[in-house]
C-alpha cells in the first residue's frame, strides 16, 4: 500500500527511556501499517534547526519499531543534531513523519523452504528485527519466536534487547552477555544449524562482518542497511551505495533492506 | 494560467532540475502524486547522451540550514529517457521541461533533436554548469562560451529553450544577457553554489565521494533573490527563479523582484508536498493583497 503523500504531523503519546535508548510512540490513524524493515522520514515540527550550526536541516530516516494499536514506535539514539533533537521529544509534541517507505525483509519462504530466520542486530540497528520477531511469529503463533543475537556497546545499550524476545546478548564491554562482538555469536549458531536464513541491521562493519560470512557458508542473508539520505522517496539521489556489479542502487527506493547476494561488500563511511 | 515563454501553466510554480523523481515518487505514493501534482509543470533531472552512474558516495552533507550535494548527474542517458521515462513522464498531465547537459555543442545538437522530435517534451533546459570538453571552460560561466554553445545550437531548437544559469560566475547578468541576445527563450537561476564539505575525520580531506558540490536549500536564498533581481533588470525574456523557497511568501519575494515563475527544489526534500503547499500559500497571498496576481497580467488570452 502506498505512503500518503506528503509528510504529515503527529503527536507524540508516549516516551520511554529503555536503557540508553528513547522509544517514542505516536499514533498514526491516517498511515497503512508499515512492513517489517520499512522507515519513516522523522523531523520534529518545532526547534528543528535550532541546534549547534544551526541544524538538523533535514529529516531523519528511521526503521520503524513496531506498528501497534497505540501508533508507530521508534527507537533513538542521541548521536548528532537530529536524533538528539527527536530523542528530547515529549508526550504532547509534533512530529513530521513521511512513509513508510522503501521495501521491507522477505520472509524466509520466498528463499529457500525450511530455513529458520535468525535476526542479528548491532545497536539501534535492532529496531528493525523486533517488528520482523513480531511478523514472523504472526505466521507461526505457537512457535517460539525467531533467534535473535544483538551486539551492543555496554550494558546501559545493551538494556534494547528488552524490545525483543528472549534476544542473546553480546557486548563491547563484556558488561552483559557474551564479550565481543555480536558476529561470535552468530559464528556459534551457524556452527549449531547453518540451514537459517539471517536478517541483519546494524553498523557498517558488523553488516559486513555478517554479508561475509553468510558468503562464506552459502547462508542467504538480507541486510538492512543505512545511508546519509536527504528525502527517503527517491528524489535526492543521495543515499546510493554500490552493488557487485558496480552499478549504484538509491537505498530509499530499491532497499533499506537488500539481499547480502547483490553486494560485494558493505562500504564504511 | 501564466505563459512562460509559450508555456501555458496553471500557476508559477515548478520543480528545479533534480530535485524530484516523479517516476520514483509515484512507485512510492501511488496515485495520489498525479491526482495532486505538486507542480505546475515538470523539470526532468539532467538528461546526457551517454548513461551516467553519478559520483561515488557519500554524496550528501547537511549545512546551516541546507546540504550540499555531489550526485554528479546519473541517468540513464538520451536512449533510455525517450524509451522509458518519457511516456510515463508525460501521463503526469502537465507541460514537461526536459533538462539536458552536453559537453559541448555537438552533443547539445544531438539532445536538442532528439527532443524535439518528441511531442511530450514541452521545453528544453540546457544545463551549462559544466566544463566545455573542447575549451575547459564552464560554458555557463563564461558569456562568450554560452554564446558560442547557444549559437549552434538555437536553429536546431524546435521548443522553447531555457538556459540554467549557474551562481559560479563573475557576472550573471552578463551571461543571463549573453544567453537572451543568442535566442534562449528564457533563464533559470540559481543553481547550487560550489561548496566544501570536510571530512569530520579532520584533516581538511573531503567529506564528499565527488569532493567538491552544490549547496542549497534556504542557506543561499539571499543570493538567489540579489542574483535573479540582477538578471531580471538585465533580460526581457522571462526568468525562473529558485534557490531556498520554502514558502509562499518566499515563492512572492522571487516573483517581486522580476522572476515570471519560480521552482522549488531542496525543499521537497524535507516534504515531498512542499510545491503543492507552496502553490496554495502563493495563490492566498494574491488573494489577500486583492491585487491581480503579476503572473496574472501576462496571461495572452488565445
Amino acid at each position: 500500500m502506498s505512503a500518503p503523500f506528503g509528510r504529515r504531523a503527529l503527536v507524540v503519546a508516549q516516551r520511554r527511556e529503555v536503557g540508553a535508548y528513547v522509544v517514542l510512540v505516536a499514533p498514526d490513524p491516517d498511515g497503512p501499517a508499515p512492513r517489517a524493515g520499512q522507515f519513516y522520514m522523522l523531523a520534529a515540527t518545532a526547534g528543528w534547526g535550532a541546534d549547534v550550526d544551526e541544524r538538523p536541516f533535514l529529516p531523519r530516516a528511521f526503521s520503524v519499531l513496531r506498528a501497534r494499536p497505540g501508533g508507530l514506535e521508534f527507537m533513538l539514539e542521541a548521536v548528532g543534531p537530529g536524533t538528539a533533537r527527536l530523542a528530547a521529544l515529549a508526550s504532547g509534541d509534533g512530529l513530521w513523519v513521511t512513509g513508510p517507505l522503501g521495501i521491507g525483509f522477505d520472509p524466509p519462504a520466498g528463499h529457500d523452504g525450511g530455513r529458520r530466520a535468525l535476526l542479528c542486530g548491532g545497536g539501534v540497528g535492532s529496531a528493525p528485527l523486533a517488528i520482523w520477531q513480531d511478523e514472523l511469529r504472526r505466521g507461526d503463533p505457537d512457535g517460539p519466536p525467531a533467534r535473535a543475537l544483538l551486539g551492543f556497546r555496554d550494558g546501559a545499550h545493551a538494556i534494547g534487547a528488552t524490545l525483543l524476545h528472549d534476544a542473546r546478548v553480546a557486548t563491547d564491554d563484556g558488561s552483559v552477555g557474551h564479550h565481543g562482538p555480536v558476529t561470535e555469536l552468530l559464528d556459534a549458531e551457524l556452527d549449531e544449524d547453518s540451514h537459517v536464513i539471517v536478517y541483519a541491521c546494524g553498523p557498517p562493519a558488523m553488516l559486513e562482518a555478517v554479508r561475509a560470512r553468510c558468503a562464506a557458508r552459502g547462508v542467504p542473508a538480507q541486510l538492512a542497511l543505512e545511508a546519509g539520505m536527504a528525502c527517503g522517496f527517491g528524489a535526492c539521489f543521495g543515499c546510493v551505495v554500490a552493488l557487485a556489479d558496480g552499478s549504484y542502487v538509491r537505498l530509499c527506493v530499491d532497499g533499506p533492506v537488500l539481499d547480502a547476494a547483490r553486494l560485494s561488500e558493505v562500504a564504511l563511511p | 494560467m501564466i505563459d512562460l515563454c509559450g508555456l501555458r501553466l496553471a500557476d508559477p510554480v515548478l520543480n528545479g532540475s533534480g530535485t524530484f523523481d516523479a517516476i520514483a515518487a509515484q512507485r512510492v505514493f501511488g496515485d495520489a502524486l498525479v491526482d495532486d501534482f505538486p507542480f505546475s509543470a515538470f523539470v526532468s533531472k539532467t538528461i546526457t547522451l551517454a548513461p551516467r552512474a553519478g559520483n561515488p558516495p557519500p554524496r550528501l552533507w547537511e549545512t546551516a540550514a541546507g546540504m550540499i550535494n555531489s550526485i554528479g548527474l546519473p541517468n540513464r542517458g538520451l536512449a533510455g529517457y525517450l524509451e522509458h521515462d518519457l511516456p510515463r513522464l508525460a501521463a503526469l498531465g502537465v507541460p514537461l521541461i526536459t533538462n539536458v547537459m552536453g559537453a559541448g555543442a555537438d552533443e547539445l545538437v544531438r539532445l536538442v533533436d532528439a527532443l524535439g522530435a518528441r511531442e511530450e517534451v514541452a521545453a528544453i533546459e540546457l544545463n551549462v554548469s559544466c566544463p566545455n570538453v573542447r575549451t575547459g571552460l564552464d560554458i555557463g560561466a563564461d558569456p562568450r562560451e554560452l554564446d558560442a554553445v547557444l549559437r549552434a545550437v538555437r536553429p536546431h531548437a524546435t521548443k522553447p529553450l531555457i538556459v540554467k544559469l549557474t551562481p559560479n560566475t563573475a557576472d550573471v547578468g552578463l551571461v543571463a544577457r549573453a544567453a537572451q541576445d543568442a535566442g534562449a527563450d528564457a533563464v533559470s537561476l540559481i543553481n547550487t553554489l560550489r561548496a566544501y564539505a570536510p571530512s569530520p575525520r579532520g584533516g581538511g580531506e573531503p567529506w564528499l565521494g565527488g569532493e567538491t558540490g552544490g549547496l542549497s536549500g534556504p542557506a543561499i536564498r539571499a543570493v538567489a533573490l540579489a542574483q535573479v533581481r540582477a538578471v531580471a533588470r538585465r533580460v526581457t525574456i522571462p526568468v525562473i527563479g529558485m534557490g531556498g523557497i520554502q514558502s509562499g511568501a518566499h515563492a512572492a519575494q522571487f516573483l517581486a523582484v522580476g522572476a515570471t515563475a519560480v521552482a522549488v527544489g531542496t525543499e521537497s526534500f524535507r516534504d515531498p508536498a512542499a510545491g503543492a503547499r507552496i502553490r496554495r500559500e502563493l495563490a492566498e497571498i494574491h488573494a489577500k493583497s486583492g491585487n491581480t496576481p503579476p503572473w496574472k497580467s501576462s496571461v495572452s488570452v488565445a
